[in-house]
């Protein structure tokens, strides 16, 4: 494969319109990576001659910009291999552009002890392909009662503590996870959901459970929870993450709270600001996720605070379930969508659809997870790791779950119409995805 | 016997409009048209069940099936005798002692049932959504029998047959529908078909059991039976589960009978004529005063029961149509 040297000799990627959004830059030009890092780029390189005694690679005046940052997905290995692997998670992340991604700790076993944390990291060098991260269990076998080694775990390279699917819902808990974590400055990610009025649902509480006959979750379950650890963040003074925020009512809250200065950032995924609960139709599995599908009204709410920046990062979400766990009757199918491969061109809707500008809509993908995570990557800069996607923003294409490099095929977004395409991804300066089309 | 009043409906003449559905899922969705298709040749089923011995060959030749995953005896059995009177051959299975119970998935089952050519399907399932799930999997037609909290949509139809019986109409009546809303298919199904049918619906029920988007279906909700019950012309009483009454959702059966139970002080609210129905079995003493379920003057339900088998003959004859329309006419000797 073209570029997949990744042996130390240079490689040029030139006629490319680089973008960065961490600087701002929408530029036309060259950029040179040379081992795992980039070496140089701007208008003015190669401009006149493009050097002999390396790779080039003709970008076709496509978009060049950061590898994605994806700040959640959940992997399966180790445990349920036969829903995704590292492997195949790392194939359909190259294919979606994605150059990093952090995984759940929901595994069996659970992530909550280092030997969890080393597995990871080997498993990710063994694959040699996207950047694997992981969190660690807030509490100990996510069981939301006693806390796991945080500085421990920390040390070994975990990237935040969080219960992953489930949230950490004893008040008591939550308090002393966050007032714990600040020995380390460790980040707590939070699925905001209040159980007890979770528990039995199947989607999103109103009109539409009331005529499917589903149990409802209400909204309100998202918003309690988001204000109460607002409260106990106001209350401990450390670092909060909320996860796929769906809710208007929880965007709100966040609004205020950042204004007030507390150090929370949340995110959002591309089912929150592209699908409702109506999308669920005669009962549509695949429609079936945490925290559930809300109301149209929820969902302009999510992309007004995505535009304003209420919202800071966009994550994929990547919740891979085989046939057995979603083609059965909707209360009984496990929740989730498969995001890799999709994440791109969904967002790019917000740039196109609701007129997010472009650069914006970028940095939620990719500087904005990278700087909550602490993460030297997601930017175009000289020394800066060399992680990058071309793309083609304007290729409209058709989604086709069947050719998805993930192993399962859960998604909602079959043979629905996308604009956006990945050209190449560049990990470490090794391309290790290329697409078959011109 | 108080008179039965039968409206005027042009007999066997070819309905305006056909029966567009494959399946029969649920009530909503289907059109006044199809409704009134339907009550009217169950009507006439409602007579040939009466004059006794009536057996149709209608069927015969063709399987159905009622696939039960839970437990029910008067809906089963009336399916199966809906089928048998029209000649159909029947076979029974549910959940207990097959291999469902072994872990085979519903969608095996859909398999196992498409390779022995079954005609029609009956299904009932713990699960909203089941049955949909099935009718996309299986070549069989496919009947609702009830899912989860979803849909009943052959108790509505019945009910409403047996109301057009009594009163010569659904339009313009108050349907009071009380007890356990939340998590009741009877519920649902009866709602979209009267308002379909142009009755005016109330439910009645403690809020705890009551969806809080339930005025979205187009009905009143009262929480206080009497001001519910006022006027009404039609009230349906709803089961309540014993699992609702742990603390969870009702603190106490004496409780909620002294409010939510139908006795006859309540029952005076309504039209003197209101009759009163129960999908059942009824909980005496919970949901109803057992007087009141056996008033003779003013209690149907026995006659729900009766209008039941009428009611499924009329979905099979209706979603077999276009089965026996391509069937070859293959005489098979004897």
């Amino acid at each position: 494969m073209p570029g997949a040297n990744g042996r130390g000799s240079p490689v040029v990627y030139f006629n490319a319109r680089i973008v960065d959004p961490a600087s701002g830059t929408d530029i036309k030009g060259a950029l040179v990576t040379e081992g795992g890092t980039i070496r140089d780029f701007g208008p003015a390189l190669f401009k006149d001659a493009l050097p002999f005694d390396c790779e080039r690679i003709d970008c076709g005046g496509k978009v060049l910009a950061p590898g994605l940052v994806d700040m959640r997905v959940q992997l399966r290995e180790p445990g349920e291999e036969h829903k995704e692997t590292i492997q195949t998670a790392a194939d359909a992340a190259s294919a979606g552009g994605v150059t990093a991604m952090v995984c759940l700790p929901n595994t069996d076993p659970v992530i909550d002890d280092v030997s969890g944390v080393e597995f990871i990291a080997r498993r990710a060098r063994e694959v040699r392909a996207t950047k694997v991260f992981c969190y660690a269990a807030a509490t100990q076998g996510l069981e939301g009662k006693e806390l796991a080694e945080m500085g421990l775990l920390a040390e070994m390279g975990a990237l935040g503590f969080t219960d992953g699917p489930r949230a950490l819902g004893e008040a008591q808990v939550m308090r002393r996870a966050l007032s714990y974590s600040r020995a380390f400055d460790a980040l707590i990610l939070q699925h905001p959901e209040e159980p007890s009025l979770a528990k039995g649902g199947a989607m999103n509480e109103g009109e539409t459970s009331m005529r499917l006959g589903l149990p409802g979750i209400p909204a309100l379950a998202e918003t309690m929870m988001i204000e109460r650890d607002l409260r106990l963040l106001e209350l401990t003074g450390a670092r909060l993450h909320i996860m796929h925020v769906s809710t208007a009512e929880g965007v709100e809250a966040i609004r205020r709270a950042k204004a007030s200065g507390l150090r929370v950032t949340c995110d959002t995924a591309p089912p929150y600001f592209t699908l409702t609960e109506t999308d669920i139709g005669d009962y549509r599995t695949f429609c079936k996720i945490s925290p559930p599908l809300r109301t149209g009204r929820d969902r302009e709410a999510v992309i007004a605070g995505l535009a304003d920046g209420t919202i800071d990062a966009i994550a994929s979400d990547h919740a891979p379930q085989d046939q057995e766990a979603k083609r059965v009757p909707f209360a009984q199918a496990e929740n989730g969508v498969v995001g890799l491969e999709t994440l791109l061109p969904l967002s790019l809707a917000l740039h196109y659809r609701h007129k997010m500008p472009l650069l914006d809509v970028l940095k939620k993908l990719t500087s904005a997870p990278a700087a909550i995570l602490r993460l030297p990557l997601g930017r175009i800069a000289k020394g800066a790791p060399a992680d990058l996607v071309l793309f083609d923003p304007d290729r409209p294409w058709i989604v086709d779950a069947k050719r998805f490099r993930s192993k399962s095929k859960n998604s909602p977004f079959d043979e629905m119409p996308v604009q956006g395409l990945v050209l190449r991804t560049v990990v470490a300066g090794r391309t290790l995805f290329e697409a078959r089309t011109p | 016997m108080s008179p039965v009043v039968r409206p005027d409906f042009p007999a066997a003449a070819a309905p305006a409009v056909p029966f567009r559905h494959r399946h029969l899922l649920g009530i909503e969705g289907l059109s006044a048209a199809e409704i009134s298709e339907i009550l009217d040749i169950a009507e006439q089923y409602v007579e040939l069940n009466r004059r006794g011995g009536a057996k149709s060959a209608l069927l015969r030749g063709r399987t159905m099936v009622n696939l039960f995953f839970e437990s029910s005896t008067r809906t089963r059995t009336s399916f199966e005798l809906a089928g048998k009177r029209l000649g159909a051959d029947v076979i029974n299975m549910s959940s207990e002692g097959s291999s469902v119970k072994k872990g085979e998935t519903l969608l095996d089952t859909a398999i196992t049932l498409n390779a022995m050519h079954v005609d029609v399907l009956v299904v009932r399932h713990p699960e909203s959504g089941a049955v949909k799930l099935l009718s996309d999997k299986v070549n069989s037609v496919v009947m609702n029998g009830g899912d989860g909290q979803h849909e009943h949509p052959t108790q509505a139809l019945l009910d409403a047959l047996t109301i057009r019986r009594r009163k010569g109409r659904l339009q313009g009546l108050i349907v009071t529908i009380c007890g356990d809303v939340l998590h009741s298919r009877v519920a649902r199904s009866n709602i979209h078909l009267l308002n379909t049918m142009g009755a005016r619906v109330r439910v009645v029920a403690p809020p705890t059991l009551l969806p809080g988007a339930i005025e979205r279906m187009g009905v009143e909700a009262h929480t206080d039976m009497r001001k519910g019950l006022a006027d009404a012309d039609i009230v349906m009483m709803l089961r309540l589960q014993n699992e609702r009454m742990q603390g969870r959702y009702v603190p106490s059966t004496r409780e909620y009978f002294r409010f939510f139970g139908l006795d006859y002080e309540k029952l005076d609210a309504a039209k003197p004529d209101a009759l009163i129905m129960h999908p059942g079995p009824m909980n005496r003493g919970v949901e109803i005063d057992s007087e009141v379920a056996d008033d003779f003057g003013r209690s149907v339900i026995q006659e729900q029961v009766e209008m039941g088998v009428a009611v499924r003959m009329a979905c099979l004859e209706i979603l077999t149509r276009a089965l026996r329309s391509n069937a070859p006419s293959v005489e098979v000797a004897n």
